[in-house]
């Protein structure tokens, strides 16, 4: 049984394609990074499991948790609505104030509840979509570059954050990315998407005793495999993942 | 290879001299700005007017049956408040802009949200609205005076007709100019159309809506400017005209510069309300 399910998935804009025979499968808690080049297809793949892909063709099968929830590039708040409005929109019920409350001190915005969002900065208006996020008490977390707009410092915390959410809360998390080592950080699993195909996909054993060794080897690799020379890696090849490495 | 880069690293650690920061400068104006705003500068037009005028009436280089002296025209106000006749006729004027600004107002709004926010109610009204909008409101008065007659009921309905037109336009448009962003955000939070309507499309339309209304209390005034012309027994408008038949050009110049006054009065109460509302705004004119 697992969390999200997709075979066989195909999506095309006018005649391009750009998902051509996707499969994949997230387990339960399982935190799986998903990276490519621009235009290899792992946004629309976001969209069409998030169901705002609406301007696509394309068939397929998709299997995804009722409760999923979305985080995009931009934090996407509102800005007529102060922050803890913005955590809690579209949620009913009498404990409302009480869970937006929990999930923004969660992200560490404890207090800043009344704020606007053009008040607080890039990063913390992330934090806010996140905790957004987090009072769905989803099952599937859907992150879309989240933190491409972060400066080098503030993406550093913010992956230690997610990482820290989803232990506690343990949901699927599909994290879209062209950033390697933020794939390796914080995945169990890197897929490597090419030309709307699944080129590769290796699991992360984050509890191995050479793991730093294994992490250079396997940024080298994933790199190799976008196209890119590691910069990082004097020596000429580490034999490493490769496509055939894939399930 | 290692060693002596992190030996240059503690060198420049401990050598590092103490930061001094920069005097302390007046905050910088960007170089190509264009400087420091004074707080009244808007004043220097009008002031300079003011200026000619006066000199222009005590060289007597302007004729006071053309145009009058300030202090004439300050004097004729005085004797006009004494008798009372300004304040009766502004409050005559002001109740028949407000009435028709409110209706012209209401019925705006509830069209435009008719048909900003279903595709339906957009094909019935948006349509009939642009061609209405092709005919100058001013063009209907014949057609009015004819159905309403010429009392007041005529002079309320064309102020109302003026002022529902930038009303339905900004507050459609606002409604269909919904950032696409936040309607793919409304879709992953499973928002409910009413929900999605309540917290995404009203407040995101909101500043067009107060566009709108600045637009429609300026229109609210020309239209009563010109029904007041056509056949008033009271108002301001009357005033003029009646001032016009015993060639008093000081009235006329009262009168004028009352109009200029509520206008002014009227725009600042919608720019005032507009801040108070929209305050989460953060905007260049802020």
């Amino acid at each position: 049984m697992s969390a999200v399910r997709v075979r066989g998935l195909t999506r095309r804009f006018t005649l391009r394609g750009v998902l051509n025979g996707v499969d994949l499968d997230i387990a339960p808690g399982e935190f799986v990074a998903l990276v490519g080049a621009s235009g290899s297809g792992k946004s629309t793949l976001l969209r069409a499991l998030a169901g705002i892909d609406h301007e696509a063709q394309g068939e397929g099968e998709i299997a995804v948790p009722a409760r999923l929830s979305v985080v995009f590039q931009d934090a996407r708040l509102l800005p007529w609505k102060r922050v803890l409005a913005n955590a809690t929109l579209g949620l009913t019920g009498a404990d409302v104030r009480t869970r937006g409350l929990a999930a923004l001190a969660e992200v560490g915005l404890a207090g800043r509840e009344d704020a606007w969002p053009h008040e607080l900065s890039g990063g913390e208006q992330q934090r806010v979509a996140l905790a957004r996020s987090l009072t769905r008490e989803p099952e599937l977390l859907l992150a879309d570059e989240p933190f491409g707009a972060l400066d080098a410092l503030t993406r550093l915390r913010m992956h230690a954050l997610l990482k820290r959410l989803s232990e506690t809360h343990r949901p699927a998390v599909l994290l879209v990315t062209h950033d390697v080592d933020e794939a390796i950080e914080l995945a169990d699993r890197v897929v490597l998407l090419e030309a709307g195909r699944i080129a590769a996909d290796i699991p992360i054993d984050h509890a191995a005793p050479d793991r730093a060794a294994r992490f250079l080897a396997l940024r080298a690799s994933l790199l190799a495999l976008l196209g890119v020379e590691d910069p990082l890696s004097d020596e000429p090849k580490i034999p490493g993942p490769t496509r055939s490495m894939g399930r | 290879m290692n060693a002596p880069l992190t030996g240059a690293f503690e060198i420049a650690a401990t050598a590092r001299p103490a930061w001094t920061p920069p005097p302390a400068s007046p905050p910088a104006r960007p170089r190509l700005g264009l400087g420091r705003p004074a707080p009244l500068g808007w004043l220097l037009g009008p002031g300079l007017l003011l200026f000619y005028w006066s000199v222009g009436s005590a060289s007597g280089f302007i004729d006071a049956r053309i145009l009058p002296s300030p202090w004439a025209t300050v004097a004729t106000a005085a004797d006009l408040i004494r008798e009372g006749r300004l304040q009766t006729n502004l409050a005559v004027s002001a109740l028949r802009a407000g009435e028709g600004f409110v209706l012209g107002v209401s019925a705006g709004l509830v069209v435009a949200l008719i048909s900003g926010l279903s595709l339906t109610g957009g094909y019935v009204f948006d349509g009939l609205v642009q061609m209405k909008r092709a005919i100058p409101t001013l063009a209907l008065i014949p057609l009015v005076i004819l159905w309403f007659g010429i009392g007041e009921v005529m002079k309320v309905t064309v102020i109302a007709l003026t002022v529902f037109i930038p009303v339905y336009l900004q507050t459609h448009n606002a409604l269909r100019a919904i950032d696409l962003r936040y309607v793919e955000l409304a879709e992953t939070l499973g928002l409910s159309r009413w929900a999605f309507i309540r917290s995404v499309v009203l407040p995101g339309a909101l500043p067009g809506v107060f566009l709108g209304l600045r637009f429609a209390v300026m229109s609210a005034w020309l239209a009563l400017v010109v029904v007041e012309q056509l056949n008033a027994a009271s108002g301001v408008g009357y005033m003029i005209n009646l001032a016009r038949t015993y060639a008093q050009t000081d009235v006329i110049v009262v009168g004028l510069v009352v109009y200029a006054l509520l206008g002014l009065v009227s725009d600042s109460a919608v720019r005032v309300a507009e801040t108070r509302v929209l305050s989460w705004r953060r905007s260049l004119a802020s």
